[in-house]
């Protein structure tokens, strides 16, 4: 038993490297929607802000997998062809997405509107006040949560299993399919996830409490 | 683009999508009543125990924090029967799996609403003389309540939602009826486009009805 599990671990590895490649997309591109839908529902025009907020109350009120579903098959039956790699990325995305939107509102929402203001009075454009006045204080607001969600991109993209894709749950059951010992292969795939997941969240708790000392 | 949405075959199967949705429900709130259970006690059990039990019940909400919930699922119905004598039908696993995924994440709920609870009222309650299961009763628990019920009320939903991943088991709730309107009659844009408006519908059904609960807990005290 021991043996096959052990002939076993170079896929693994490869089907863990998937999952920590699909993780890393989806957490680096979110960030970067998400920012900048975010800075949209709090400043943009009205328009805007309902476009962001229809967004984001949509995404965050259907399950992860409608929408890995949703994007997978739907996306090729109106014409557009991705690969399941790139489709999984896609929906993994735009979920995350919906929450860095979340997060910033709440982070940018908590700085005291008489900052803004200080800020308008001393002539600074828009661009300037996010930079230099809101932003560097809203920062140590978004980054624990966020660091904290980076474990759920972590376990949403074991959902990419589903399509196919062989990433360490995948990989997995791929290899239960061969060996037939499917209690010591999910519980060596957990004791993983874990290990990667709760190294996350002593980062974030540690993150936390490292700005806890400057909260008003 | 050419597609034009024909609703027609998604209407002919509904019962699929409708039956689906009540599974749904019923498997969120079974497994949400027996996580409650779980939750209440481990919580009440982790404010007043040593370093031993402290350090158990965290390694147990840690550690299904942590893992997806679909390894989880895969575990207890593909793995857990190949080493214990035991037979149980898909949608048994998947309710024991949801509960035990939802305790884990209500101890922690419950668990920072007692740690809130005001240090004077327990004096209080000393104060008057009741004896320890009375303060439980009639001073922590109720005062934890309210302090949670908006966090409860967010964990709840989200539980619902995952009930979703109780399709890959082949329980047929309401995602897997879209798969199977997905796969057999290929108007696909349209079953998702329904299932997401289900979804939402519920969701914020259900929501609203929270926030109920949570402004008439907020006016009788």
């Amino acid at each position: 038993m021991l043996g096959q599990i052990a002939y076993a671990l170079p896929f693994l590895a490869q089907g863990f490297a998937v999952t920590l490649w699909v993780s890393l997309l989806v957490v680096v591109l979110s960030l970067v929607a998400g920012v900048m839908m975010g800075v949209g529902l709090v400043y943009g025009p009205t328009p805007l802000r309902w476009v962001v907020r229809i967004f984001s109350d949509t995404i965050r009120g259907i399950p992860i997998l409608v929408l890995i579903f949703f994007v997978y098959y739907g996306l090729p039956a109106i014409g557009i062809h991705l690969e399941s790699f790139w489709a999984a990325v896609l929906a993994l995305t735009l979920f995350k997405t919906a929450q860095v939107i979340e997060y910033l509102r709440g982070a940018v929402g908590s700085i005291p509107k008489g900052q803004s203001e200080a800020a308008m009075a001393i002539g600074l454009t828009f661009r300037q006040r996010l930079a230099y006045v809101i932003f560097p204080q809203a920062f140590r607001r978004f980054l624990p949560p966020w660091i904290n969600g980076v474990t759920d991109a972590v376990k949403g993209s074991a959902l990419v299993s589903l399509l196919g894709i062989t990433d360490l749950m995948h990989a997995i059951n791929q290899v239960i399919g061969r060996t037939y010992e499917a209690m010591p292969l999910y519980i060596l795939g957990a004791v993983i996830y874990f290990a990667v997941n709760y190294a996350l969240s002593l980062a974030s708790r540690r993150l936390e409490r490292r700005f806890s000392f400057i909260r008003e | 683009m050419g597609y034009a949405l024909n609703f027609n075959l998604i209407w002919r199967h509904f019962d699929k999508l409708w039956g689906g949705l009540l599974l749904s429900l019923e498997l969120a709130v079974i497994s949400i009543a027996i996580g409650i259970v779980i939750g209440l006690v481990l919580a009440v059990w982790y404010v007043s125990a040593g370093r031993v039990v402290r350090s158990i019940i965290a390694a147990y909400v840690e550690f299904i924090r942590n893992v997806p919930l679909i390894l989880l699922v895969y575990l207890v119905f593909y793995g857990l029967p190949t080493v214990v004598d035991l037979a149980y039908s898909a949608q048994t696993s998947f309710v024991a799996t949801l509960s035990l995924y939802s305790g884990a994440y209500l101890v922690e709920v419950f668990r920072s609403g007692l740690e809130a609870v005001p240090r004077g009222q327990i004096d209080a309650g000393k104060a008057i003389g009741l004896t320890p299961w009375q303060r439980l009763l009639h001073v922590r628990l109720p005062t934890m309540l309210r302090i949670t019920l908006p966090a409860l009320s967010n964990t709840f939903i989200s539980l619902f939602k995952d009930t979703s991943v109780a399709s890959v088991i082949s329980v047929p709730e309401l995602t897997y009826g879209a798969q199977w309107i997905n796969f057999n009659t290929f108007r696909i844009v349209e079953v998702y486009l329904v299932v997401t408006a289900m979804y939402l519908l519920t969701g914020y059904a259900l929501l609203y009805a929270l926030r109920l609960v949570e402004r008439r807990f907020r006016a009788a005290h």
